[in-house]
């Protein structure tokens, strides 16, 4: 049958001065949203929905949290690497901190 | 974080007339001043910061509700206010639903922690549909007040 149910996970680490807050969980939700797979983000007492800005918000993840993101479904693997490169690059944060 | 932490009760607004992103920043903004909890004199620059902020992108989070933010010089804690607009304002959300609810927040730059935690409380509550639907429907800021203190005191198990 063509439901393919792929799971697989990797961990991030929040790498923004500010965290993980309203921009970056916006940018993770629409990058979510782009794909099929359910895409979920874990910490150590949630997990939560990465489609749903409201739901990454509620991590409150400082800069340095660990968490983990899991994708499950068709294209599960091509979104874990969409959502890693977010983390990875740190959203693109650098070009816009707001200095004074 | 609960509400009461940086919520100015006096500056909480149940009828907002603007009909715009801009308008409604700028309403929101003057209950704070009117409220005491910002400098007339910083009016102006913080407008403009959080419509900056607007620029990169949208904080309009969904189910009908907005975080407009920024982070300001002027205040030495966590400062924010809550409005409902029963008409609806288009906030370029990610779900392009109008916005309803509207949660401000001006923050001293060296505390983004606080801020997250703002967050984290507000996006927490709103989950709750029943909350939400409550809070769009208030007839007025003393509803509103009450509304957020009964979440104050059930959020603390969850």
């Amino acid at each position: 049958m063509g439901s393919r149910e792929d799971m697989v996970s990797r961990e991030v680490v929040v790498g923004m001065p500010q965290g993980l807050h309203a921009r970056p969980a916006d940018q993770l939700a629409r990058e979510a949203r782009k794909w099929q797979s359910r895409i979920e983000l874990l910490n150590d007492t949630q997990r939560v929905d990465g489609k749903s800005i409201l739901e990454v918000l509620t991590l409150a993840a400082e800069a340095g949290t660990r968490l983990i993101v899991e994708a499950t479904g068709p294209d599960a693997h091509e979104a874990l690497e969409a959502i890693g490169v977010l983390f990875d690059r740190n959203f693109n944060e650098q070009e816009n901190t707001e200095g004074r | 974080m609960k509400f009461s932490d940086f919520v100015a009760t006096d500056a909480i607004r149940s009828h907002v007339d603007a009909g715009t992103k801009e308008g409604v920043i700028r309403e929101m903004t003057q209950s704070l001043v009117n409220a005491g909890s910002i400098a007339a004199a910083d009016y102006e620059s913080i407008v403009k910061a959080i419509m900056k902020r607007e620029d990169l992108g949208s904080t309009g989070i969904g189910r009908g509700v907005a975080v407009p933010h920024t982070k300001h010089p002027s205040v030495s804690r966590l400062v924010g206010t809550v409005a409902v607009s029963h008409s609806g304002v288009d906030f370029e959300s990610l779900d392009g639903e109008p916005v309803q609810l509207f949660f401000l927040l001006v923050s001293p730059p060296d505390r983004p922690g606080d801020h997250l935690r703002a967050l984290e409380n507000i996006s927490r509550q709103l989950r709750d549909e029943t909350f939400c639907r409550q809070l769009k429907s208030a007839k007025g800021p003393v509803d509103i007040q009450h509304l957020l203190e009964e979440a104050d005191s059930h959020g603390v198990a969850s």
